[in-house]
């Protein structure tokens, strides 16, 4: 589904993302793990064109997006769930939703709309309870459930989550992997941005690990928990373990 | 028909393994520049960096890994992870100098029974099997590659080793084995064995054999299969890159597929270096992309084959290797002339009243090389008979000279004068002094 081969990737004359290649291929979840500043949170920038990358092809569905402008990456299926949630804190929650609809309603399909609006309240019934209250009223985690709603509006074929976990109570992170599971089991395909590597890999099919915009490991998700490297750098390992 | 292991990896489609093959690559590259003094070095004296490596072609840049790298860097010198990680290590069985070291870490032992378990699986073998391990357990990376694969296959495993043939076949009848795993030379030991102790093969419950280790020709599967009526098949490793496991026949016989997934193979030229044209015979080198503890960058394995490019009736994608037709330093240099024990194996089986044991002993007179192949007669040949004996003699030798180019000497022995091999045959003495 998503094919990435030796991307460049970086700020202005900056190279932060070196020769990197990876793919994600229909249904699975993915991850990608590393600590700060290892390039994750470019890596996703640019798959959806808000960053353009430095050298390398991008490959959605067959259909080369490396030097596309975002809303036509998004409207071929590719939706980011942004690091931080950045959901609309002065509009309510349904706008929110529709907000994300977008691209249905651009695509002619407004009829559809409504019936995608029931299926993420049914994935977030507290969505629906808060309906019409503002969005900056949630909680953490709420946000997180809405900018993933929001994301599902626009029927995505490709879902990426940055640090979706972040800043949230231990229960509400597992809740919300838990949502990430769910999403696969509908058929969704997921490249999932993670520094909390454990919670990631446990979901996850593969992984990639990222150091200083490099792959330095990748694997099935249970060899990666098993690698002592990932075990070290990202798992909190203790070194006289 | 045999059954996949990893279905999805060993029938991926090309496209999708040439991606993966270059994501593997290019972190085994970041990995082992960034933990192994050994490669960093090299990698900057050709300056090459890793970064630049835009595709599987681009792996041409890099120098060669040798033998001779390995025991320079004896014993943990090529280690891309700390001791403490491995798990196991092994060394390699040393059939030519000093033996050399690899380490694997859980991840590696996990793949390797993997891989092992495809090739048993593509030879026949279920977790129904009873499977006797007839290789030297030990440093040898061949009897624990086969036992764990067999294991994680579901098989029964009979960790015998290898020797004791009597006791092997006493096993044999007793635990109703099922399939044997063993070099060549060491089956035929066991199917000659049963004939003199006089044990009817159908007294056996032998299905399969999978024999490894060491070269061996089309003719002498033929022979393996018809004295213990089984279905006998070719797998390939070495332990600088694994151990067994990098490739294997499936039923078809008909060459061994590589897991692809885990290994890039190149065919070079071993005197200019430069690879050969697809399907050419040449010397195998071998890019590791998913070992941790003990990767290895374009090591030169020193096997001659061939790729097969056609692809394989049975479905599986991954390409394959023909079997190893010598190894660049088994190759002999007889008066000028490349000859390869096989082919003097290949020419003594195709002819009636021969038994398939041979020695091949080169001498130096004055300045010339005088080659000697001494073969056993069967015992349909009789030693009273002089003219047959002399007519035998000749039609060996003319065949021997139209197959190798040079002529050689022939003697004819009596049946079990030859050393017989529980391991790895030893068939050539080289008393030249140069």
């Amino acid at each position: 589904m998503l094919k990435i081969r030796n991307l460049d990737a970086g700020y202005g004359g900056l190279t932060v993302l070196r020769r990197l290649s990876l793919h994600v291929k229909a249904g699975e979840i993915v991850t990608i793990i590393g600590a700060n500043g290892a390039g994750k949170t470019t890596l996703l920038k640019t798959i959806t064109g808000l960053l353009r990358a430095q050298a390398g092809e991008i490959v959605f569905n067959g259909e080369d997006i490396g030097r596309a402008p975002t809303e036509r990456i998004v409207f071929s299926g590719c939706s980011l769930v942004p690091e931080g949630r950045q959901v609309f804190p002065a509009m309510p929650v349904k706008e929110n939703l529709l907000l994300g609809a977008y691209v249905q309603f651009k695509r002619g399909n407004k009829s559809e709309v409504e019936h995608d609006l029931e299926r993420v309240y049914n994935l977030f019934p507290v969505l629906k309870q808060r309906e019409h209250q503002l969005a900056g009223t949630l909680s953490g985690g709420e946000q997180q459930m809405l900018a993933i709603g929001r994301a599902l509006m626009a029927r995505p074929k490709l879902i990426m989550l940055d640090e979706p976990s972040m800043g949230l109570a231990p229960l509400m992170v597992k809740e919300i992997f838990n949502i990430i599971v769910k999403l696969q089991e509908e058929g969704n395909t997921v490249l999932l941005v993670e520094q909390n590597a454990r919670g990631a890999l446990k979901i996850a099919n593969r992984g990639y690990v990222l150091e200083t915009g490099r792959i330095i490991v990748e694997g099935e998700a249970e060899a990666l928990l098993a690698n002592r490297d990932v075990q070290r750098a990202y798992l909190g390992r203790d070194i006289n373990e | 028909m045999s059954t996949y292991w990893q279905p999805e990896s060993e029938s991926m489609d090309r496209k999708e393994l040439e991606q993966l093959q270059l994501e593997r690559l290019e972190s085994t590259l970041n990995r082992v520049y960034m933990n192994v003094p050994f490669y960093r070095k090299k990698f900057d004296e050709v300056k090459f960096n890793p970064d630049d490596l835009r595709s599987l072609d681009g792996l041409s840049r890099l120098p060669f890994t040798t033998k001779n790298d390995l025991r320079e860097n004896y014993p943990y010198g090529l280690f891309a992870v700390p001791l403490r990680e491995v798990v196991r290590i092994h060394a390699s069985s040393g059939t030519t100098g000093m033996s050399t070291v690899v380490g694997y870490s859980k991840n590696d032992i996990k793949t390797w029974s993997n891989l092992v378990a495809r090739v048993l699986a593509a030879g026949g073998i279920t977790k129904d099997d009873v499977i006797q391990i007839a290789f030297n357990y030990g440093l040898f990376t061949g009897a624990f590659g086969l036992h764990y694969g067999a294991e994680r296959l579901g098989a029964s495993v009979i960790p015998i080793s290898s020797g004791n043939t009597r006791r092997q076949i006493k096993l044999m009848q007793d635990f109703k084995t099922t399939a044997l795993v063993s070099t060549p030379s060491y089956a035929m030991l066991i199917a000659d064995t049963m004939m003199e102790m006089g044990i009817n093969r159908n007294s056996l419950s032998l299905k399969y054999g999978l024999f490894g280790a060491e070269p061996w020709s089309d003719s002498m599967r033929k022979e393996i299969e018809d004295k213990l009526k089984i279905v006998a098949t070719d797998n390939y490793g070495l332990s600088e890159v694994m151990g067994p496991g990098v490739a294997g026949e499936c039923l078809e016989r008909n060459g061994l597929h590589i897991a692809e997934d885990h290994f890039l193979v190149e065919w070079i030229n071993p005197d200019t270096l430069e690879p050969v044209k697809p399907g050419e015979v040449g010397e195998m080198v071998i890019t590791t992309l998913t070992k941790e503890a003990f990767p290895v960058i374009r090591y030169r394995t020193r096997d001659l084959t061939r790729l097969v490019p056609e692809p394989c009736p049975c479905g599986r994608t991954m390409r394959k290797m023909t079997r190893v037709y010598g190894r660049t330093d088994d190759m002999l240099i007889i008066r000028g002339v490349n000859v390869f024990p096989q082919q003097i194996e290949n020419v003594l089986f195709e002819i009636e009243g021969v038994a398939p044991h041979y020695q091949i002993i080169i001498d130096r007179k004055g300045a010339l090389d005088d080659t000697t192949v001494n073969v056993e007669v069967s015992e349909s040949m009789f030693f009273d008979e002089m003219k047959k004996q002399s007519q035998l003699k000749e039609t060996i030798k003319k065949r021997l000279a139209s197959e190798l180019g040079i002529s050689v000497e022939v003697k004819l022995v009596e049946k079990k004068t030859l050393e017989r091999f529980e391991g790895k045959a030893k068939r050539v003495i080289d008393n030249r002094k140069i």
